[in-house]
């Protein structure tokens, strides 16, 4: 009976073999020998110049960084390790030294991280699974809509809006309602103008690139998956956290990982935010600096070749701080999809 | 109850041998009809799956069979804009009946699906899934229920030295072995099969056939299948569904030697589907 079945779907093929043959004698054996070499070549010029695109753009990379370096080169030289570790940033009497600048980089993403995964996570949870289809796409629009806001404007905002708000409300509270104040993160005066401020501005400035992946990601979790865990007797929320999330991790980390990628570099809005001030205290209430905002604020004005080139060098770090950042995501991601998908002890 | 036991009778199920109909995961249609948003996709199911036997559903692509087996364990009650008219009974109980937790109901009425679908974890975790959401049980008693769940599935002499590697290193026959494992975790008393070895290979198909064969003893076994000679061999009752409606249903060796339906027939001998 099956075998019936199997005959006639055999029968379908032979009416289709025919097109070929024929079709090669419409053209002639040499004119299909010409087509053939023509089509040879094509694929060669074709290739040739694809990969000479592809190349430029490693390419370039690697010119910036050099060129970065060079510049940077003289600093560099002349305070050796201690550019990395040394909080003296005096373009007065000619001495640098990065470390607050990369502490405030590192801190400001680390707090931007922090509100803004789980935010995210959530974001696209509500999104993917929970919202009704009619509130979906807007809500979607709108939480993308967040990146496209120019980052200067998120700056203004924060001045005018978020630094009041945090001054006189958010920093008392937490600081004396909560008793926070103990610890040394939410101790001293509240400016305003802060470490805190930066992390909450870049917290908004990376939810949408976190959420509008993980909503892709959560989206794209094979539909298999969710009914193995229904049809096992889970609940929506036990099929979501049991099936769903895991399944989605390692893209949710790539989102995360894309997130800091732009929390390290953000500029403009951060340096409207995060007071300027070359010192690392361990109270995210105090002023600070980043690496970025330092750049901007100083490259115009510099004096002299030793402190253009200090300048350099603190781009040179954040390149590379940038790069070990990415190369931990990537190992990351590789890790937790290995550790699904194939053979681990 | 008795009541609908006789209406069973009298509306004149083909009823093979004179099985009881009260055992522990009978299940039965009872002019039984879905929709899809406003397309009818079944009509009137009526039929009966017995105990301690294997139910096969046939029919060509988009007759409601599919359909059919997910409103048992009633998969689709996450799916907006559909709805139902008519019973399934499990244990002469509706499963629609308000009270009724669908996920409670799933753990009775497990199902394996085409596409294997095992967790991307670690053969142990994929099998204790369902007794760790479902109850927090101490460990020596998680590996028993592990233990005897990859027995049953006729999977434990395989995979005994690798439980804490991941499940996706399996091949196709081993995961879907798997699956039915971890369905058997929840011990439950009826498990429906959506063409469980349509992508597998002939040897590991028959392994899965054998397994249902010894599982079948235990169990009521629903599965829908592409394969006719899989369902002549595999089945003790047979279900022919075409667009939507149960066209014949009675014991298999009748229906591939001596179908009474026309359509039925046509279908067993390849003329259509």
């Amino acid at each position: 009976m099956t075998g019936a079945a199997v005959s006639s779907e055999q029968a379908g093929s032979p009416r289709e073999r025919p097109t070929t043959p024929s079709g090669a004698d419409a053209l002639g054996p040499k004119r299909l020998g010409a087509r053939i070499q023509g089509a040879v070549i094509g694929d060669r010029i074709y290739s040739a110049a694809i990969t000479l695109f592809a190349l430029c753009v490693p390419a370039l990379l690697i010119l910036v960084a050099v060129e970065i370096f060079l510049g940077g080169w003289p600093a560099l030289r002349r305070f050796g390790f201690s550019f990395l570790t040394s909080s003296a940033w005096d373009p007065v009497n000619g001495v640098f030294g990065a470390a607050p600048a990369i502490y405030g980089t590192l801190v400001s993403s680390a707090i931007a991280l922090a509100i803004a995964t789980p935010l995210a996570i959530g974001v696209a949870l509500f999104l993917s699974e929970f919202a009704p289809q009619w509130l979906r796409q807007p809500v979607a629009f709108l939480v993308d809509l967040l990146a496209a806001v120019p980052s200067v404007v998120y700056g203004l905002w924060g001045v005018f809006v978020l630094l009041p708000v945090l001054r006189i409300t958010v920093m008392p509270f937490l600081r004396d309602t909560l008793h926070l104040g103990v610890l040394p993160f939410f101790s001293g005066p509240a400016y305003g103008p802060s470490m805190l401020a930066a992390g909450l501005i870049l917290s908004i400035m990376v939810l949408p690139y976190i959420s509008s992946v993980s909503r892709e990601v959560l989206l794209a979790v094979p539909r298999s998956q969710r009914e193995a865990a229904l049809a096992l007797g889970a609940t929506k929320w036990e099929t979501i956290w049991g099936a769903v999330l895991p399944y989605a991790k390692s893209g949710i980390i790539g989102g995360v990982i894309l997130g800091l990628g732009r929390a390290l570099g953000e500029t403009m809005a951060v340096t409207m935010l995060i007071g300027n001030r070359p010192q690392i205290s361990a109270s995210l209430f105090a002023p600070g600096y980043t690496m970025a905002s330092l750049i901007a604020n100083e490259f115009a004005e510099a004096s002299g070749d030793l402190h253009l080139s200090a300048l350099m060098a603190v781009g040179f770090v954040l390149f590379v701080i940038t790069l070990i950042v990415n190369a931990i995501a990537r190992w990351l991601v590789w890790q937790v999809s290995r550790a699904g998908g194939e053979k681990t002890a | 109850m008795t009541a609908a036991t006789v209406e069973v009778t009298a509306r004149g199920q083909p009823s093979g041998s004179g099985a009881p109909v009260t055992n522990r995961g009978a299940l039965a249609a009872r002019q039984f009809s879905f929709w899809y948003g406003e397309k009818q996709a079944l009509f009137d199911i009526d039929l009966d799956m017995r105990s301690s036997a294997i139910t096969a559903l046939i029919g060509p692509s988009g007759c409601g069979k599919s359909t059919f087996l997910r409103s048992i364990n009633r998969m689709h009650d996450l799916l907006p804009g559909t709805r139902h008219e008519g019973q399934i009974l499990l244990d002469d109980a509706d499963v629609y009946r308000p009270e009724v937790d669908a996920t409670a109901l799933r753990r009775r009425v497990g199902m394996v699906f085409q596409r294997w679908n095992c967790f991307p974890k670690s053969i142990y975790d994929n099998v204790a899934y369902g007794p760790r959401i479902n109850a927090s049980l101490p460990r020596h008693e998680l590996d028993w229920i592990v233990e005897s769940s990859l027995r049953r599935a006729a999977l434990w002499d395989e995979v005994k030295d690798r439980l804490r590697q991941t499940a996706l290193g399996l091949s196709g026959g081993q995961q879907q072995r798997l699956c039915i494992a971890r369905t058997l975790a929840n011990d439950p008393e009826v498990l429906l099969l959506d063409e469980p070895a349509s992508a597998l290979d002939p040897i590991a198909t028959q392994k899965i056939e054998e397994l249902l064969y010894e599982l079948k003893r235990e169990l009521t076994v629903v599965i829908v299948t592409h394969n006719l000679q899989q369902a002549a061999r595999a089945s003790d009752y047979t279900a022919f569904f075409y667009m939507g409606r149960l066209i014949e249903v009675g014991p298999t060796d009748r229906m591939f030697t001596a179908p009474q339906e026309e359509r039925t027939n046509s279908y067993i001998t390849g003329r259509f589907g």
